[in-house]
């Protein structure tokens, strides 16, 4: 059993690698929306009720695969207390085209077939009708009494039987794009794309080490406690006002505009609180079907998914199969990769190929390589991001081969991977040559802590690391700041807030103008109330709206400058500011912030400071390390972290320890991910495990504490040095994990989840082997 | 359908509703009384969002129905605070940054007052089996489990 005998082992370490010691940045104030949240006032998307609302249910299918032959509704809307019914009739019928989602694209027609089923159902949980009623029971009651006829298809539920030519294809329409090339076959293979560097083949040719791996991983789910929510009210005069859940309260209002086919400025998104997203709530799923049931019944409509749509229906992230092979030269320097990628996107093409394709050799320096990546639509869920989505999946083979060549040259792992360190310069195979990154200092990190260098003894008893990247992304930000007239700011900002940014992003404007934490009010606008903002996604929000944050408050400070000149007819360049107090520059007039505020309405009115932010360059990727030591039960295969250190790059860690638990949060998933979480699925394409009982997401019972050191090289491509936190931690887990595992057990794993008999038999097979 | 009447006690105040014989605790708690303090994240019993206690016992109130707390007492996360201020465990989960996404904490702070009134100096591996019933997707549960053992005065 896990031992949680020791609570306070080392933890909470900062090593600085030439960032700056700052006033508020760096410091850990307790987050402005904290009262809120432990008191229960915080109002999330599912507590949202207005005068008039009527409960929404979504009728799913019960088939993996099956074509819609008829649906019938009259019995639904003649049961008391139903307003309507709706189907795919009630969307707009358009052209396809694409979306930019921040993180990720989108079809429209598949989005709009996602919503709910057109011809064809292709997964089981596929949305197919809509019901609003007076209480949520009556609506239940309606969804058993519309019937649907279907014509059962055969389903394909994995990645690598869906890609071959006798599979079962789930689009008409779909054909291959190959290297950008529509090759007009058609297959459930979306789309293959290569990055390719040097001349692989003569690099293995001449390699003195070479090692391999085939990895399967199952689908997950990115498991957050709040189920998607929608309400929506579509007023009489065209206006549509949605409030829920979103990562993105302006991808939202976009899907939701390409979707219900209407102008953006007719779509008001107001984000809720969002209890968990991790990529997940970026696409919207019952919004959509509120808005039409609103349209349809003059009355506000909200509808909460249940636990098992949530697994059923919302995405997932890909199951995979990777193989991956790696050589060096006599020396131990890498010389030559190659990948094939193969993820699964669920039933709508958009599996995050690219990014696992930007991810997989991106730790190392590798002259000569190759990277195949292909997204393959199956009867599963369509994929949704989750937590540096692509990065997880590839991160373990990738790893596992560098453990082998390791020991086929008698090396350290952590050793023989700073050998092979990608540093500043260093080509990756899709091209990006990195900028200054902190990948090298992880492991050194790593390698010197306290964890690594700690002895482990005992029987069934093994050690592993990792280390795992993610590339984060900068994107639109918007941020608008009024002072008031005692001297706090209350700051809007477009991003919304799932673990803490309001504090991070309003820390990064009070240190901008000398301020406190606490001055600053810090809340997330509407789609009406902020300038566009991107998704809260990618790891971008502490750096781009963060960002946009030290602009804003740049301006404020710039329009401060002006009204003290006013009042002490000055010129605004002969007044400085600097450690809260504004002074001319002869030093006979000054004022701190709270004075001069308080002057704002004899200078001309008030102070509102805006930004707006693209990052397009500068944004810099995230590495963590993974130290793990496990236990394996001989007689039943299960695994027990002893002990679990993450190690991660912050750049600047802006509040620790929210940084901190973003390493700890992204760790225990990946932990989850590799050892227990997966969808099973019976013959007929159904997942039989949607409840959190069978899909067994880590307890804290089955954790110890989780050690951290964060790193800070500090990013140059941001004003305070931030690199994004949120994922880079989910990569490596599964692969320290797995190593951890085959090192205490003597055996070779190769399969997500590491289940208890995946152990047990590859223990089994071993013995002849080590008895040998 | 007709309504049972039900009066119970709900953090310290007498209350009554009405409620159909089919609806939870949970659904008259946040659809009915506006205690939307209590989150739904399951409703099968299986991640504690909604923990509430009925006569001090612990529980999921999506497992039990409305009418069942009649007589009864019922504590919500909305009972923990008072006039003076926040409660030690809702201070500390501050502190320590315990929450991220904070739709698990109510419920977390529920069972957790729940194991201190059982429980005043319990082990780490205490704190750790009472709240596998409670589900965090977020922390990681390191800060949650150092907030109980720093309210219950027994950090190491």
């Amino acid at each position: 059993m896990t031992d949680h005998g020791e609570t306070t082992r080392k933890g909470g370490e900062i090593r600085n690698f030439g960032t700056q010691t700052y006033k508020v940045v760096g410091t850990r104030p307790i987050r402005h929306d904290g009262t809120d949240k432990v008191t229960g006032r915080a109002v999330y998307g599912g507590d949202i009720r207005l005068p008039g609302m009527l409960y929404g249910q979504i009728l799913r299918s019960p088939h993996a695969h099956a074509r819609i032959q008829r649906i019938d509704t009259s019995r639904a809307e003649a049961l008391p207390g139903v307003h309507a019914v709706v189907t795919a009739a009630d969307l707009p019928d358009t052209t396809g085209g694409r979306i930019d989602l921040g993180e990720g694209h989108a079809d429209t027609k598949y989005m709009r077939d996602n919503i709910l089923a057109g011809d064809k159902v292709l997964y089981r949980g596929h949305a197919v009708a809509g019901v609003a009623a007076v209480s949520l029971h009556v609506a239940e009651e309606a969804l058993a009494l519309i019937d649907v006829d279907y014509e059962l298809l055969e389903p394909v539920i994995d990645v690598e039987t869906a890609m071959k030519d006798s599979a079962p294809l789930l689009h008409e329409g779909l054909t291959t794009t190959e290297l950008n090339e529509d090759t007009g076959r058609k297959s459930n293979i979306a789309m293959h794309i290569r990055h390719e560097m040097g001349d692989v083949q003569q690099a293995f040719a001449g390699a003195a080490h070479v090692a391999e791996a085939e990895i399967r991983t199952a689908t997950v789910h990115q498991g957050y406690i709040e189920p998607q929510n929608g309400t929506a009210s579509w007023s009489e005069d065209g206006q549509l006002t949605i409030w829920t859940s979103t990562q993105g309260s302006f991808t939202a209002q976009k899907q939701l505009a390409t979707i219900l086919d209407i102008p953006v400025s007719k779509v008001r998104v107001i984000p809720q609180e969002i209890g968990g997203g991790f990529g997940g709530k970026i696409p919207v799923y019952v919004e959509p079907v509120a808005a039409l049931l609103s349209r349809k019944t003059a009355h506000p409509v909200k509808i909460i998914m249940t636990r098992a749509d949530v697994f059923e229906s919302t995405g997932p992230t890909p199951g995979s199969y990777v193989r991956v092979k790696m050589a060096t030269d006599a020396s131990g320097k890498l010389v030559a990769s190659e990948a094939h990628i193969a993820l699964e996107a669920g039933a709508f093409p958009g599996a995050e190929i690219g990014a696992a394709a930007m991810c997989v050799f991106s730790c190392y320096d590798i002259p000569h390589a190759v990277v195949d990546g292909y997204d393959v639509v199956v009867n599963k869920p369509k994929s949704a991001p989750y937590r540096a989505p692509g990065a997880t999946q590839v991160t373990w083979p990738v790893e596992k081969v560098m453990d082998d060549l390791a020991r086929q040259l008698g090396k350290d792992p952590v050793a023989f991977r700073l050998d092979n360190a990608a540093a500043e310069g260093t080509r990756r195979v899709d091209g990006i040559v990195y900028p200054r990154i902190g990948g090298r200092e992880c492991l050194e990190v790593a390698r010197d802590s306290d964890h690594y260098q700690s002895e482990l003894s005992g029987p069934y008893r093994g050690r592993g690391m990792a280390i795992g990247y993610w590339f984060n992304i900068g994107l639109k930000s918007a941020v608008t700041a009024s002072v008031n007239a005692d001297g706090t700011v209350h700051l809007v900002e477009g991003s919304t807030d799932i673990g803490g940014t309001r504090t991070s992003v309003a820390m990064q404007f009070a240190e901008t103008l000398g301020l406190d934490a606490a001055d600053i009010y810090p809340s997330v606008g509407d789609t009406s109330a902020i300038g566009y903002t991107d998704v809260t996604g990618g790891s971008r929000v502490t750096y781009a709206t963060g960002w946009a944050a030290y602009e804003a408050a740049e301006d404020v400070k710039r329009q401060m400058i002006e009204r003290a000149a006013i009042l002490w007819e000055s010129s605004a360049d002969q007044v400085e500011y600097s450690d809260g107090v504004f002074k001319t520059r002869d030093g006979s007039k000054s004022a701190d912030f709270k004075q001069l505020a308080q002057k704002l309405e004899d200078t001309g009115g008030p102070v509102v400071g805006r930004a707006t932010v693209h990052p397009d360059t500068g944004v810099g990727g995230s590495f963590a390390v993974n130290i793990v030591d496990v236990e394996v039960d001989p007689d039943t295969g299960k695994v027990d972290i002893l002990r679990f250190t993450v190690i991660q790059d912050a750049g600047k860690a802006i509040h620790p320890s929210y940084v901190e638990g973003q390493m700890q949060g992204g760790s225990v998933q990946g932990i989850g991910w590799a050892l227990n979480e997966e969808y099973a699925y019976t013959e007929e394409g159904r997942m039989a495990n949607s409840t959190f009982l069978d899909y067994r997401m880590p307890t804290s019972l089955d954790l110890p504490m989780i050690e951290t050191i964060i790193v800070e090289v500090p990013n140059p491509g941001h004003p305070y040095g931030v690199r994004g936190v949120g994922e880079a931690s989910i990569a490596p887990p599964p692969a320290a994990v797995a190593a951890a595992v085959e090192n205490a057990t003597g055996t070779q794993l190769n399969v997500l989840p590491l289940r208890p008999d995946r152990i047990i038999n590859a223990m089994e097979d071993s013995i002849p082997a080590a008895a040998g | 359908m007709s309504k049972i009447h039900v009066q119970c006690t709900i953090n310290g105040e007498p209350t009554e509703f009405l409620c159909e014989a089919r609806q939870s605790l949970l659904e008259v708690l946040r659809e009915e009384l506006g205690f939307t303090g209590t989150k739904e994240g399951c409703n099968d019993g299986n991640c504690g969002a909604c923990s509430v206690t009925v006569d001090g016992v612990l529980v999921d109130s999506c497992l039990i129905l409305a009418a069942e707390v009649q007589d009864k007492t019922v504590g919500t996360v909305e009972g923990l605070a008072s006039a003076e201020g926040l409660h030690p465990l809702q201070q500390k989960f501050l502190e320590h940054a315990s929450l991220q996404c904070g739709i698990c904490t109510p419920g977390f702070l529920v069972a957790s007052k729940a194991l201190l009134d059982a429980n005043p100096n319990p082990s780490q591996h205490e704190i750790r089996h009472w709240l596998a019933g409670n589900l965090c997707r977020c922390t990681g549960y390191d800060k949650i489990v150092r907030a109980v053992l720093d309210a219950a005065g027994t950090a190491e």
